[in-house]
């Protein structure tokens, strides 16, 4: 069976991970440590599709219904 | 006064448990003997209510630290107990280093790579903030897999907990003794991999030796009117351990037999464990006297009342009062009346300067009884006077006084005093003096009614004092505190400080909460009369001479009439809709539909077409008030609301409005045309069953033959009340008062109309027409298995004809179903919100307009993922950029002025 692409399917949305450069531009942006960030589990669906390991950020950017997209920053975490 | 020292910040809490040693070096004395006072009412020495352990009785100096009752926080005592006893709060931990600890050799029965592994994991959830007891559970778990110990290979026996306090290892009871035996043995390293810090809490500590006694502070005797001397529930308990003790150690000396040992032993578990906690489960818990259960340790910091939810985040406090309330619609939303008896007694402190000197020595003259007068001066010395009807004058006159002048000293009340001859360069005595005077019009106080789920529950009003005992307030604040006026009570605080006094009038103001953060629209507006009289006054085309009109709007703002609209006769006329339009701010635009169904359109402050009623100025749906506080501010729409109400009742009493039992009559004709209707129905039904019974029905996709009969007989029983209900509509005429209230959303629905005038309909049980009572039958007046429509609930009649005796029975089967419902409800979602606002209190919106918690984790990076706040968004959208345009250029082509 072809394995189908979480990120594909239309509520999930855009998962991209930050390399090194964009996390430290965000922690110096927001004045944190990476561990302040919200975390997402490294079994998450999005997650195990990107490859992504512990310790990687992720940058979620979700559709809204009042402002065009909000964005939202998480780190990944063992669970 | 107490100085201020340098705040400090904590770097770190650390918990451990307390060693023997401690207690003893803490303790002032130890208690051996369980009586407390002698004959002659004095406390005897080494024994409960020891003088060493802090002073109750005021006058007395404590022995120990030679402070005064009061100042002295009393010392601890100990008791040494015959045998050790097992921690009541430790029961959990002690079974779990039991079941992970060698029989035999009390090491950890893990080998040093388990051990290795788990220091790790404690590390990696140490610095990871997780649950380091997780890891230990997890720890204790493989540890008790192990048969034999992997360090002298002893065979490791089974531990059984019999709760709360009791142990057997291999069907043997382990006595306290044998465990803290054990326990001492466990090596500090092996406790390292526990997460047990060594050095703080050695585990044998968690069996008792030594029994700290609360210092006498902590557990005062009260003094009955009698003389008679009634201790505290602790000191009870105290006396049971002290009494088991001592018998415990008489018995052991001589030797007793075993049994009378261990049973002792077992009493003095029972009095040190209910000593902690009085209701643990599988303890019975100790009782007073009386019956009544002891309230112990853990019951004076647990629950509703404890220390933690009752005393500390809680608590009782000073200038604030409580009283029933009472509506009053000629004052402002702003304004609270508060009985001039409660005025009295509530004070505000207030700095007598050189600008304020005159008028609060006014207050001080006038005295504690005569109304706004002041209650206590304070004088620069510190020293607090009470001002009474006799001494009133002479301290008014004092506090003018120039300094020097007068004998300044003089405490005594009576003193009489003369302004002698006055230097007229030194400044008054008063300058500096702080008086407490009485509340008066105008002081912004906090209004409060529970339960205060939302903001709006204590919003800040301006005090107008007013006779009688009643809180007054206006009636279009009903709905932010959920108030009616059937007996409710509200709380009154008074604000003490400037710097509260500035946010309660910034922040608390009714009028800025006029719009609601939980939808954006108006939660104050106009309420049930008021929406009855704009109706009354817009829907038709009213006319009203000038007195009318003047009437209708003397208690408005507006105090001139526009040109009139018709003349009459020589004798100028206005439209109801002038009338109203008056109260609009000048240049306002709107257009929305009304809840009567027409559309409203309002153009440069003037109402052109339309009717106002619920959708316009309502509390949660008014248009206007909602428009009205996003252009003009909040001041203006306090304004409007006011203006409203004040017209709205004005109105609806030129009309005249009433409703009564006749208003719900119908002609002979529409109840004949009703029962028709009903009949029809009815028969549907039976139809229905019949074809059901002949197996002809045919079932709808997804449900049963059964669910199908049901569904159709309900769709049937329902068109029947609903064309009932149309019946009754088409018969009421629209000038109808019940006609008028449903239409206008000010009270009640054409859905209590029909009901009321045409027919109950379905009564239903969990969304079901009712099926429970007997077997196969609601009641015994009915065959089994009877389907019709009146054995299973619907009611035929109008609650104006009256019920049947099963229809009412029906009836209050459903009304039963919705009280229980609503009681249920709120008792649950009340533990929800409780447990939602614990949870969320902590969150913060920051400067940066991420949302934070007291951690400075980010929860949101955006505050609601979008930055906008509900108050100030139009209907729902962050912006309405067309209505912006619409009015900037508006503006640009008439640049009036700001309205008035």
């Amino acid at each position: 069976m072809a394995r189908y692409d979480v990120l594909d399917h239309e509520l999930v949305p855009e998962h991209v991970v930050l390399d090194d450069d964009e996390v430290e531009e965000l922690l110096e942006r927001y004045d944190i440590k990476k561990t302040d960030l919200p975390k997402i589990g490294r079994l998450d669906a999005a997650v195990k599709e990107l490859d992504a390991e512990p310790g990687d950020v992720l940058k979620i950017v979700r559709e809204s219904w009042t402002t065009d997209e909000a964005i939202a920053y998480r780190i990944v975490v063992d669970e | 006064m107490s100085q201020r020292t340098t705040p400090k910040t904590i770097e770190t809490i650390e918990f451990g448990l307390m060693s023997p040693e401690e207690y003893r070096n803490m303790s002032v004395t130890k208690i051996i003997t369980a009586d407390t006072y002698d004959d002659d009412g004095f406390p005897i020495d080494m024994g409960l209510m020891d003088p060493r352990l802090g002073v109750i009785d005021p006058g007395l100096q404590c022995k120990t630290c030679g402070k005064r009752s009061g100042r002295c926080e009393g010392h601890f005592g100990h008791i040494e107990l015959a045998a050790p006893v097992v921690h009541p709060g430790f029961s959990k931990l002690i079974r779990r280093l039991l079941r992970g600890t060698c029989h035999d050799c009390a090491r950890l029965l893990l080998d040093d790579s388990q051990q290795e592994e788990y220091r790790e994991k404690l590390e990696t959830a140490r610095e990871l903030e997780e649950d380091v007891s997780d890891v230990m559970k997890s720890a204790i778990r493989s540890a008790r897999k192990a048969g034999t110990c992997p360090h002298c290979e002893a065979e490791q026996k089974d531990v059984k907990h019999d709760k709360p306090t009791t142990y057997y290892e291999d069907g043997q009871k382990l006595m306290p003794s044998d465990i803290r035996d054990r326990f001492e043995r466990i090596p500090d390293d092996d406790l390292r991999v526990l997460g047990i810090n060594a050095d703080r809490a050695r585990p044998e500590w968690m069996i008792l030796t030594v029994l700290p006694v609360p210092p006498v502070t902590a557990r005062p005797s009260i003094t009955l009117d009698s003389g008679q001397r009634s201790e505290d529930d602790l000191t009870h308990k105290l006396v049971d351990i002290i009494r088991i003790n001592q018998r415990f150690m008489e018995n052991r000396e001589a030797g007793s037999p075993q049994l009378i040992i261990e049973d002792l032993w077992e009493l003095l578990q029972y009095h040190v464990t209910t000593f902690v906690d009085n209701e643990i489960s599988g303890t019975p818990p100790a009782h007073h006297r009386s019956g009544r259960p002891l309230k112990t340790l853990s019951q004076r910091l647990k629950g509703k009342e404890g220390r933690f939810r009752g005393s500390l985040s809680g608590k009782r406090v000073n200038f604030s009062s409580r009283t029933v309330i009472s509506p009053d619609p000629t004052i402002s939303v702003n304004e609270v009346g508060v009985p001039e008896e409660i005025a009295k007694e509530m004070t505000l402190k207030v700095k007598v300067t050189e600008n304020n000197i005159e008028e609060i020595v006014e207050y001080v003259r006038r005295g504690p009884e005569d109304h706004p007068g002041a209650n206590y001066v304070k004088r620069e010395d510190g020293r607090r006077l009470k001002v009474k009807d006799k001494n009133a004058e002479a301290l008014a006159e004092r506090m003018l006084t120039p300094e020097g002048a007068g004998p300044m000293a003089g405490e005594g009340d009576e003193e009489e005093e003369e302004a002698g001859a006055s230097d007229d360069d030194a400044d008054p005595q008063g300058l500096g003096w702080t008086v407490e005077r009485h509340l008066t019009d105008g002081d912004v106080v906090l209004f409060n009614r529970q339960p205060s789920l939302h903001r709006m529950s204590m919003m800040a009003h301006e005090v107008v004092v007013m006779p009688y005992k009643t809180f007054r307030l206006n009636t279009t604040v009903c709905p932010p505190y959920n108030a009616d006026f059937d007996g409710d009570e509200m709380n009154m605080h008074v604000v003490q400080s400037e710097e509260a006094l500035a946010e309660a009038e910034v922040l608390m103001k009714v009028q800025e909460h006029i719009l609601s953060p939980r939808f954006g629209g108006p939660i104050i507006g106009a309420i049930q009369d008021h929406i009855s009289g704009t109706y009354l006054l817009t829907h038709e085309e009213e006319l009203f001479d000038e007195s009318q009109a003047l009437d209708l709007l003397r208690k408005t703002s507006v105090t001139e009439l526009p040109e009139a609209d018709e003349e009459i006769d020589g004798d100028e006329h206005w439209y109801g809709d002038t009338v109203f339009s008056l109260l609009l701010p000048d240049g306002l635009d709107m257009e929305f539909e009304s809840s009567a169904g027409d559309t409203v359109v309002i153009e440069d402050g003037e109402l052109l077409e339309g009717t106002i009623d619920e959708d316009a100025v309502g509390s949660f749906v008014g248009e206007i008030v909602e428009t009205v506080a996003k252009i003009y501010g909040m001041d203006r729409t306090a304004r409007f609301i006011d203006d409203v109400s004040s017209l709205a009742i004005r109105s609806i009493m030129h009309f005249g409005f009433s409703f009564g039992i006749s208003d719900e009559d119908l002609p002979e004709e529409a109840r004949e045309e009703i029962d028709v209707g009903i009949e029809e129905a009815e028969e549907e039904v039976e139809r229905l069953i019949e074809t059901y019974e002949r197996g002809e029905l045919e079932s709808l996709p997804g449900r049963s033959l059964e669910e199908t009969l049901e569904m159709k007989i309900m769709q049937a029983l329902g068109k029947a009340r609903d064309s009932a209900g149309e019946i009754a509509e088409q018969y009421l005429e629209d000038d109808n008062p019940g006609v008028v209230m449903a239409d206008s959303g000010a009270r009640g629905s054409m859905l209590n109309l029909t009901q009321m005038a045409g027919c109950v309909g379905q009564q239903a049980v969990r969304g079901e027409r009712i099926n429970r009572g007997y077997e196969n039958r609601t009641l015994s007046h009915f065959k089994e298995d009877d389907l019709s429509a009146d054995a299973r609930g619907f009611v035929r009649h109008s609650y104006k004809e009256g019920l049947e005796p099963r229809e009412f029975f029906f009836h209050a089967m459903g009304g039963r179903e919705g009280l229980v419902d609503t009681a249920v409800r709120t008792s649950k979602s009340g533990y929800l919100q409780r447990r939602l606002i614990n949870a969320l209190q902590e969150l913060e919106a920051q400067y940066d307009g991420t949302v934070r918690n007291s951690e400075n984790d980010i929860v949101q990076f955006e505050y609601g993922e979008d930055g906008t706040d509900p108050m100030k968004m139009p209907d729902g959208d962050a912006v309405d950029v067309d209505a912006i345009a619409d009015r900037v250029l508006d503006a640009d082509e008439a640049p009036a002025g700001g309205d008035d």
